[in-house]
């Protein structure tokens, strides 16, 4: 459709802007519009997202602008002035746009209202689409929409976002947008109380102040957010959250392990024995297998993030810890960005952009990375399985669980112990006024969470598939390559062995080693830490192609080679659990994760933060591993 | 806002009421209206969210650890933090 419009182009292309405030529903209007399919870019100079998209199902070409969510017109924010700009056609290549939609929360309409009479000051082609219409009505409000659209002199339109009940009408509206009306008088807006009197006498006309308060909220929130009751729960739902990735995951991850030694062993019984297949079962099948491993753990962290924001406990969480957050400068929307870093920090890094304030969304961007992102689990998984005993401490509670949440602990308070560092030396200044919004309990339907946790997993999925399958092969080669002439004195083994240790892995591991014996790691750490330099999840990849060589096809031979690896020659364990814990420490604090580092780059507009970032974790890492491993071997 | 109108408004405020206190001091569950009193300049996004005198409003609750306040205004609630809100001045309403 598109494209034949394009060709042909008899009609111009209308442009069309939403504007409204966040939570408004105003993106998920644009969805339904658009069929989610958008076009996501950055306003050039400012670090803003822009989402344009092509109107679904209409007669003549609109091409729709999704604005930043805003307040108001008086920016605070850099979202805020993007929005500022484009309506006042002060942004360069961008065409001002032909009509705007505002889209107000019909629950919250007296604030809509502020923004509207903002915009009608404009004196463009204006509609405005009022949504949550089923929650008024289901609160007991009556909202006069006619009335609305008659005070206003402007087209208004309700919909029910989340169902798509009236986004047939709005395609129909946009469809008209030529023929709307500019209000004869703009509303009042240089002052604010002529504004808000405004506001007032409107909402009270068409019956925006009748809708009563959600009493299911009420309630929820009387025992989620109690006075002595609140911590305890958040408390609750944080430990749970951790306790399920390490506990719930085990059938899956269990089977796909399994999966993948079958496909290993089937490949070496059809195929010829030879370098190629050693490749492909060595190389991609260990490699992409040991890290696939772990996508039923990344699956329930995001399946659980998702369902707390769909559910509206997240917002609940920011307002639980932002007296917390405040301590070191922060504020609560900066724990929201800094819980999606659980999954992977470069969604949270993203998730910043919500932060108002430039210098806390800076300082939230650059700790995201201590915070323990999905790819760190395989490493911690691996580890914890292999030198911690499964034993029983606390009830539920086992120490490997406990290890694990501590791991996890050491990487937020490192984080919130960097972002007072941060805030009170090169970030500091004045903190910008903090409002947030708690939502009514929503139950998420399962197709939105579905899609959400499959959006989100996917890119997993896909550097498996890509960026591991790479490293894996490139590693494969430095492990098998240059080949020794085989010894036929040698048994199998001995003479995999041999190979590995003549191997070009080895001698860059061995070149290593005087850098990296002070934290207790032997040369096959030191292969692992430089590729892991990649991505974290590749240092597992890497050790199940070590180890491979002395036949470990999946996670449980994995384990117990290295728990049980001996060095040749002293037959002294080259690991211990000294050195796990010290590896465990460099990997809670190091950037190794150059997707990280790059969108940092992109989002702080320079590759000056990211190389601080960097530069800071990697001095953290190697002097948090040493102190690690010295503490260790005097006492355990 | 004008400096006129604001000098103007200064002249005319009414004198600080025996009832009159900061809004981060008024207690949960207790309605009361914004008065002329607050300090200047309020916060542009303050006022943007409909902070501005004469307007009723309630504090609904306090986050456990004491802050942020949950703060219901034109029949819809924010979540804002005592210092923020500390140079907002209101008068309890009779219920
Ligand atoms: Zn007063």
């Amino acid at each position: 459709m598109s494209a034949s419009a394009a060709l042909s182009d008899p009609i111009e292309t209308l442009h069309i802007a939403l504007v409204g405030s966040p939570n408004s529903g105003k993106t998920t209007l644009f969805n339904a519009l658009t069929g989610s399919r958008a076009k996501v870019g950055n306003y050039p100079g400012v670090t803003v997202e822009r989402r344009e998209g092509e109107v679904r199902d209409v007669a003549v070409p609109i091409r729709l602008l999704d604005l930043p969510g805003t307040y108001s017109l008086d920016p605070e924010t850099p979202d805020e002035e993007v929005v500022r700009e484009v309506l006042a056609g002060e942004r360069a290549n961008e065409p001002v746009p032909d009509a705007l939609v505002v889209v107000i929360d019909g629950t919250t309409l007296a604030r809509g209202l502020g923004l509207v009479a903002q915009v009608l000051q404009a004196r463009r082609p204006t509609a405005i689409v009022v949504t949550m219409i089923d929650e008024v009505r289901a609160r007991g409000g009556r909202l006069d929409l006619g009335k609305l659209s008659r005070i206003l002199g402007v087209p208004v339109m309700g919909v029910v976002g989340h169902r798509g009940v009236g986004v047939a009408d709005v395609r129909g509206l946009l469809e008209r947008a030529r023929r709307w009306a500019t209000p004869a008088e703009p509303p009042p807006v240089d002052d604010h109380e002529a504004r808000f009197a405004w506001v007032d006498r409107v909402a009270a006309d068409v019956g925006g102040f009748s809708p009563a308060r959600d009493k299911r909220t009420d309630r929820i929130d009387r025992v989620l957010l109690h006075p002595l009751g609140g911590i305890p729960i958040f408390a609750g739902v944080m430990v749970l959250l951790f306790q399920s990735i390490f506990s719930w995951a085990v059938p899956a991850m269990d089977w796909i392990d399994g999966a993948f030694g079958a496909l290993g062993g089937l490949s070496r019984s059809v195929l010829p024995a030879g370098l190629l297949t050693d490749l492909w079962v060595d190389g991609v099948l260990a490699g992409v297998g040991s890290v696939l491993v772990f996508l039923p753990q990344i699956v329930i962290v995001f399946t659980l993030i998702h369902l707390l924001e769909d559910v509206g406990y997240m917002a609940r969480a920011a307002f639980v810890v932002d007296r917390v957050m405040g301590w070191v400068g922060l504020q609560g929307r900066c724990f929201v960005a800094l819980l999606s870093s659980y999954a992977c920090a470069i969604p949270g890094i993203m998730a910043a952009r919500a932060v108002a304030s430039p210098r806390d969304r800076l300082a939230t961007i650059l700790i995201a990375p201590f915070m323990t992102c999905s790819a760190r689990l395989p490493v911690y998984t691996l580890l914890i399985a292999a030198f911690v005993p499964a034993e029983r401490v606390l009830g539920p509670l086992g120490l490997q669980g406990l290890v694990m949440l501590g791991l996890y602990l050491m990487g937020a308070l490192t984080a919130l112990g960097s972002a007072a560092l941060l805030k009170s030396t090169l970030l500091r200044g004045k903190v910008a006024t903090f409002y947030l919004e708690l939502p009514p309990y929503r139950i998420p339907t399962a197709r939105l969470l579905f899609t959400q946790v499959w959006r989100s997993s996917r890119s997993f999925i896909k550097r498996a598939g890509t960026l591991i399958v790479v490293a894996s092969i490139i590693l494969w080669a430095l492990l098998s390559f240059p080949r020794i002439p085989v010894d036929a004195s040698l048994s199998q083994g001995a003479q995999a062995q041999a190979q590995l240790q003549a191997s070009a892995a080895a001698r860059i591991g061995h070149a290593l080693e005087p850098v990296i014996e002070p934290l207790g790691f032997d040369w096959k750490i030191g292969v692992g830490l430089l590729a892991s330099l990649a991505a974290r999840e590749v240092m597992v990849a890497t050790l199940a192609q070590i180890y491979a060589v002395g036949d470990a096809d999946n996670f449980e031979g994995l384990r117990h080679a290295l728990a049980n690896d001996r060095d040749p020659q002293t037959g002294e364990r080259s690991f211990t659990l000294a050195s796990a814990l010290a590896l465990l420490v460099f990997f809670v604090f190091a950037l190794q994760c150059m997707s990280t580092v790059v969108v940092m780059a992109r989002e702080t507009g320079s590759w000056r933060w990211p190389a601080l970032a960097f530069g800071y974790m990697l001095a953290l890492a190697y002097g948090g591993s040493f102190v690690t491993y010295r503490l260790a071997t005097a006492f355990l | 806002m004008s400096p006129e109108t604001t000098a103007a408004q200064a002249a005319h405020r009414p004198p600080k009421g025996p009832a009159c206190r900061s809004l981060s001091d008024l207690d949960p569950g207790v309605r009361a209206r914004l008065c002329h009193h607050s300090e200047h300049p309020v916060p542009t996004r303050l006022r943007d969210l409909g902070f501005v005198p004469d307007t009723t409003l309630m504090v609904l609750r306090q986050a456990p650890l004491g802050d942020p306040l949950e703060v219901e205004i034109r029949g819809y609630r924010v979540c804002l933090r005592r210092a923020d809100i500390a140079a907002l001045c209101v008068v309890p309403v009779a219920q």
